[in-house]
């Protein structure tokens, strides 16, 4: 019988297998970061063990770094010392770190595929659920605890339970306006936030193969979101022309081995999802969350939904819970909500394509009064990037503030965050209670939503713009 | 992890049930970057009152906890291992522990021995008699001397080979590490590094 593509890969990392016990698995590459390191280094340190494969190990800084004044000291104690911690821990293990300040600086999802070390069929670590974002590259990468982050640095393996696969097939075409975190964000309210439990999630048909390699790790980057263990897409050319010429990717002969082993990943004609579901791209609209869990979500052109129609007693109560911390009522237009901020950046939707699809939306136009817009990029390079192509100088015109990169407000960890009451669209992938700060509140969307939004002080889509221009015209 | 085959050392008296692990380490200490340093934090709020059992000069240097019953309740923080650990405990006698205290204890090398309640009792009476009396666990023989007291205990057999040889999570692969040399030789060259190859 055939195989998947998430099976062929595990099937290539198997360095034991024995009865009664887990597969123990190679890890291709583990990714640090300073909040879940510390105590795995500790645990080496009292053991007297070393990391085994620092060739394989790379370390970034990125949840408790300030997006402004990156030059002064770091204000809050326990950021500054688990910072340092991770710097004094890399020195010493001799890891490879990217501190705040160095050029290769960002998020820990965005680093890794930027410098082409995320490539298809391999397995990737990181002490951080959203790691299912390297899946895009038909890698099987996943989130793990403190004491598993020690295993790995000791061993460079993990002894893993098997894992059943669920195929998400999204076939036809993406309707103009429609992106990739509005097809996620309708894929977990379709499966639930739940749904996805003890699944390595396949996605696959036209719409997905059409996606670039940005939008597709948007996809990958909520997978977590709905239980999964993992996501991924096969590789194709779109790519392998995204990893040819990155600093890590192969070159010469390595380059067409690689490829010609890259090709052979796919999922077989034959092979059997242990479940699947199917979705019609043309039927998808911009999306947005409603609630405090990322799925609680609703197009954009609907309302609120009253509780009472859940049907499921605990949804219900879930959806009450939510509507009451929301500070929303039932059957209100979605586009009638009124926000405080605006954020546009994390590991989602902080690459270069996200900022441009932004800087398209509020180029020569201001934003809302009364509205605070925070773009972040992902990393330095992206931030490079934009700066180069003028995006910044677009979001200031706008009115908007234009940091230095991280994950900012994507949690409240760092100095970014929304004071209680406070209302936000947000291009990031949590809108659990507290998440963007204590008592703030978080509507998940795309960035050109989001910038849509901060334009009207209201949540809109691009096409609202149009309509307000020729509304004023007429 | 290191080897437990037998241990014998002075013995602290704590005559307390329902000992939670927020006693055991205050949640203020879960801010620490390491698993090393708990020690201070140790039963934190008990030791300002110098009368207290760990206080007492008679005390300093014993590696042997026997507590009440129901010990170790509450979170799931490991930190609590590490705390009675770091301040010197080889092991706690109860005759009851909480699930989670009991397998993170297990996972760290830290013996929790189960007796019956009387035979816990007879140990406060002997040790708070005589607080240089010494108890010896037998992990081996699965059994506590002390004075006149022998009691077998039990103990499931994975997790006793484990304790005896010194095996944690890590050291359990590791014992596998030509598998891993193997694995390792036969990866395609074309994979990324993120080191330059010396
Ligand atoms: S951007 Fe947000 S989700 Fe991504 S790694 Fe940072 S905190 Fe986690």
């Amino acid at each position: 019988m055939g195989r998947t593509l998430a099976e062929k890969v595990w099937d290539d990392h198997v360095v034991r297998r024995a009865e009664g016990e887990p597969d123990l698995l190679f890890i291709d590459l583990h990714l640090l970061h300073e909040v879940t390191s510390p105590q795995a280094f500790d645990g080496l340190r009292l053991a007297g063990r070393t990391v085994r494969r620092t060739d394989l190990t790379i370390a970034t800084e990125d949840h408790n770094t300030p997006t402004l004044d990156i030059d002064k000291p770091i204000a809050d104690p326990v950021s500054k010392v688990q910072l340092e911690t991770l710097r004094r821990n890399a020195a010493e293990f001799g890891v490879r770190i990217h501190s705040l300040g160095d050029v290769e600086q960002g998020v820990v999802h965005v680093v890794g595929p930027q410098l082409g070390l995320t490539q298809p069929g391999m397995t990737v670590v990181c002490g951080d659920s959203h790691t299912s974002t390297h899946g895009a590259f038909g890698a099987l990468a996943f989130g793990i605890g403190t004491s598993q982050v020690e295993h790995v640095l000791a061993t460079q393996t993990l002894p893993l339970a098997p894992f059943r696969t669920m195929a998400v097939t999204v076939e036809g075409e993406l309707p103009e306006g429609v992106t990739a975190k509005d097809l996620i964000l309708a894929v977990i309210a379709k499966i639930g936030t739940g749904g996805g439990q003890g699944y390595v999630l396949e996605y696959r048909g036209s719409a997905i193969r059409s996606l670039s390699m940005e939008a597709r790790m948007t996809v990958c980057n909520m997978s977590i979101e709905a239980g999964a263990r993992a996501g991924m897409i096969a590789p194709d050319e779109t790519t392998f022309a995204y990893l040819q010429g990155r600093p890590h990717a192969p070159q010469g002969e390595d380059w067409d081995a690689a490829v010609a082993y890259w090709k052979t990943l796919g999922t077989d004609e034959d092979a059997v999802f242990d479940h699947e579901i199917f979705i019609d791209a043309s039927e998808l609209t911009p999306f947005v969350t409603w609630g405090t869990n990322p799925g609680q979500g609703a197009p954009l052109g609907s309302t609120v939904p009253d509780p009472a129609s859940f049907a499921d007693p605990q949804e219900r109560q879930a959806a009450e819970n939510a509507l009451a911390y929301m500070g929303l009522e039932a059957g209100t237009p979605l586009r009638e909500v009124k926000v405080d901020a605006v954020f546009v950046g994390s590991c989602t939707n902080g690459r270069i394509e996200d900022l441009r699809a932004a800087a398209a939306v509020v180029e020569g136009r201001r934003i809302a009064d009364g509205v605070r817009m925070l773009v972040v990029p992902g990393s330095v390079r992206v931030a490079l990037q934009a700066v180069e192509e003028g995006l910044d100088r677009v979001f200031t015109a706008a009115g908007a503030e234009w940091r230095h990169a991280g994950c900012s407000m994507c949690l409240g960890m760092n100095p970014d965050q929304l004071a209680p009451g406070e209302r936000c669209a947000s291009t990031s992938n949590r809108n659990f209670e507290g998440r963007q700060g204590k008592g703030g509140r978080t509507h998940l969307v795309s960035p050109q939503v989001a910038a849509a939004t901060a334009v009207l002080g209201r949540l809109a889509a691009p096409s609202d713009l149009t309509a307000d221009v020729a509304a004023v015209e007429a | 992890m290191e080897k437990f085959t037998t241990h014998t050392g002075r013995a602290v008296p704590l005559r307390r049930s329902n000992v939670d692990t927020d006693q055991i380490i205050p949640a203020h200490w879960l801010k620490k970057v390491t698993r090393s340093g708990f020690e201070d934090g140790l039963f934190e709020a008990w030791r300002k009152d110098e009368s207290f059992i760990l206080n007492r000069p008679e005390r300093q240097g014993a590696t042997v906890l026997v507590a009440g019953p129901e010990f170790g309740t509450g979170s799931s923080r490991e930190h609590a291992v590490w705390a009675l650990q770091n301040y010197g405990f080889h092991v706690v006698v109860s005759s009851r522990f909480a699930d989670i205290f009991r397998g993170n204890s297990l996972k760290n090398g830290l013996l929790t021995v189960v007796l019956p309640q009387e035979t816990v009792e007879r140990l406060w009476a002997l040790t708070e008699s005589d607080p240089s009396a010494e108890i010896t666990v037998d992990l081996e023989a699965r059994e506590v001397r002390a004075g006149g007291v022998t009691a077998t205990f039990e103990l499931d057999d994975n997790v006793r080979w484990r304790l005896l040889n010194g095996l944690d999570d890590i050291s359990i692969t590791l014992r596998n590490e030509a598998d891993i040399a193997a694995f390792e030789a036969t990866r395609p060259a074309f994979k990324p590094r993120t080191l330059p190859v010396a």
